[in-house]
């Protein structure tokens, strides 16, 4: 009687039904789990707070339900990026800058990448060492960051962490980058003040005029202010800067006008200058320029929804499998964005032109933390692909009604 | 939940200024695929607890070759305990009479690796024995 195919489809439809059943109430968990998280986190509670940038990380379910949550609550704080070469004192300043910010009583969080292995995809997270004295300072935070295999300088979820540091009610998130070489630039639209620090005699005037990290500095940092050649180093910085053209050309954003410091970050000296010039550039681009930073910032966070979710989309069509194991050796890492694929060095998905997305009113919203990216995201994914709330959710359900 | 790369906070409690080992093992853990946070030289029990908590790591490994474990490591056991984070993996590693072993185990650290122990051995012991918290 078991055998008979209507019994058979019955306790087919039945096991559906309870993995469904299972399903639903796994999801409930994680939004309860998030849900609390975020109260936690909110109220002060730091371990709460670690454990929702571990779940940002990961990119997990729980962590997009988190940011949808944050987001909103997010955009007060001031998010300043500290790049430049390995070596140049980036972690020394970072520190320098925590102890200036918390005199003045202001909580700091801190996001420090550096890079993963691309052949084991492990990583050495040192940046702490030069960070000591804050243990009994509950309003600084460090949290190091591997860049597992993200290629510019960050880590995928840096500005979504540094979002989270803002929600939770830190005045200040420095996000250092791993240590770049001269093309690493996307700390830039991560931040709201991009220092670049460079070391005395790194390279000549040639250097100073070459396209790349200088082009994105807010601020220029000779660190090692005590060695000979740093103020020699900061003077050429500064001549050949001082020639970048005052106006900006129609279509191309405002040329920079970097001011060049000289500091001596293991000591303190200079730190509080270089503060004060962030705070300078801080108020002097409330206007359009920060709000092209913020649009930029903006967009790159969308985008990093949309490849997600056209990356699941993709994998959930019918025979996507086999198309991958069909992709020449090699081929799946350049072809797919760098999701959960350790060890890989995937290419930079984050788009390099502004293309339809950028002129959308949703990029505003989001700018101004009124939406979050996922739901931006998801409204730009059905306008394109036409249909009703696409979320994650609803493609795994219709999945399973097409199994039938 | 997911394959992400096991976190490790490696540090050096006490006054001890021997640090090599501490960081033979950070590499050596890099390249069996860890993520290692390295924290340095001269930490308080405090500095290593909140450092763990911030950076929210599944495992504590801790260097000491000075003679003050027996003081230093059931303190960092106990303010883990204190601040929640008892599915935190504690091992330890140095010059640690095996007389002292049963009494640091009892106060929760889960292994202590003297000399002579290969990081293939550290590696496959912290895969087996760190709780995934996802």
């Amino acid at each position: 009687m078991a055998d008979s195919p209507k019994s058979k489809a019955a306790e087919r439809s039945a096991a559906e039904r309870s993995a469904a059943e299972l399903l639903k109430a796994a999801d409930r968990s994680v939004g309860e789990m998030a849900e609390r998280l975020c109260d936690a986190a909110l109220a002060g509670d730091r371990r709460s707070l670690a454990r929702l940038l571990t779940a940002v990380e990961n990119r997990t379910s729980l962590a997009e339900r988190a940011l949808r949550r944050l987001y909103p609550l997010a955009g007060h704080a001031q998010l300043i990026g500290v790049t430049g070469p390995p070596g140049a004192g980036k972690s020394t300043l970072v520190a320098a800058l925590i102890a200036e910010l918390r005199r003045a009583g202001r909580p700091v969080a801190v996001v420090a990448v550096d890079p993963s292995s691309p052949i084991t995809g492990g990583a050495v997270l040192g940046d702490r060492v030069r960070m000591q004295a804050y243990a009994d300072d509950t309003d600084v935070f460090i949290r190091s960051m591997a860049s597992r295999g993200h290629s510019g300088g960050l880590s995928s979820a840096t500005t979504a962490a540094a979002a989270v540091f803002d929600a939770v009610g830190f005045d200040v998130v420095l996000i250092e980058t791993v240590g770049t070489g001269q093309s690493e630039v996307e700390v830039a639209a991560a931040a709201d003040t991009t220092i670049v620090v460079e070391a005395p005699d790194m390279g000549d005037e040639i250097q100073a005029i070459k396209a790349g990290l200088l082009e994105v500095a807010d601020i220029i940092v000779v660190n090692k202010g005590d060695r000979p050649g740093a103020h020699r180093t900061a003077g050429q910085l500064h001549a050949m800067l001082a020639d970048t053209p005052r106006e900006s050309r129609p279509g191309r954003p405002a040329p920079k006008h970097p001011e060049v410091l000289v500091t001596t970050a293991a000591t303190g000296d200079g730190v509080s200058e270089l503060l004060a010039a962030i705070d300078r550039h801080r108020s002097a681009a409330r206007g359009s320029d920060g709000e092209a930073v913020r649009l930029k910032r903006a967009e790159a966070q969308v985008w990093a929804v949309l490849v997600d979710r056209l990356h699941t989309r993709v994998l959930e069509l019918e025979g996507a499998e086999d198309l991958v194991a069909a992709l020449p050796d090699g081929a799946p890492a350049a072809v797919l964005p760098p999701v959960a694929t350790p060890g890989s060095a995937p290419r930079q998905v984050a788009p390099r032109r502004t293309g339809p997305l950028a002129a959308d009113e949703l990029l505003r919203s989001v700018a101004s933390h009124e939406i979050d990216p996922y739901a931006a995201a998801d409204a730009i994914l059905d306008r394109l692909v036409g249909r009703a709330a696409g979320s994650g959710r609803g493609d795994t359900q219709s999945r399973r009604g097409r199994a039938d | 939940m997911t394959d992400r790369p096991l976190k490790v906070l490696i540090a050096k409690p006490g006054l001890d200024g021997h640090d090599r080992g501490a960081k033979v093992l950070a590499r050596g853990l890099r390249d069996e695929g860890f993520e290692v946070v390295y924290t340095g030289l001269r930490q308080t029990p405090d500095m290593i607890v909140t450092a763990a908590l911030q950076e929210d790591v599944d495992v504590v490994g801790l260097s000491i070759l000075s003679g003050a474990h027996m003081t230093l490591l059931p303190r960092i056991c106990a303010l883990l305990h204190d601040r929640g984070m008892d599915d935190v993996l504690v091992a330890a590693g140095g010059i640690i009479p095996d007389d002292d072993v049963p009494a640091l185990k009892a106060a929760g650290v889960a292994a202590i690796f003297g000399p002579g122990t290969t990081i293939a051995q550290v590696a496959d012991f912290l895969r087996a024995n760190a709780r995934p918290r996802d």
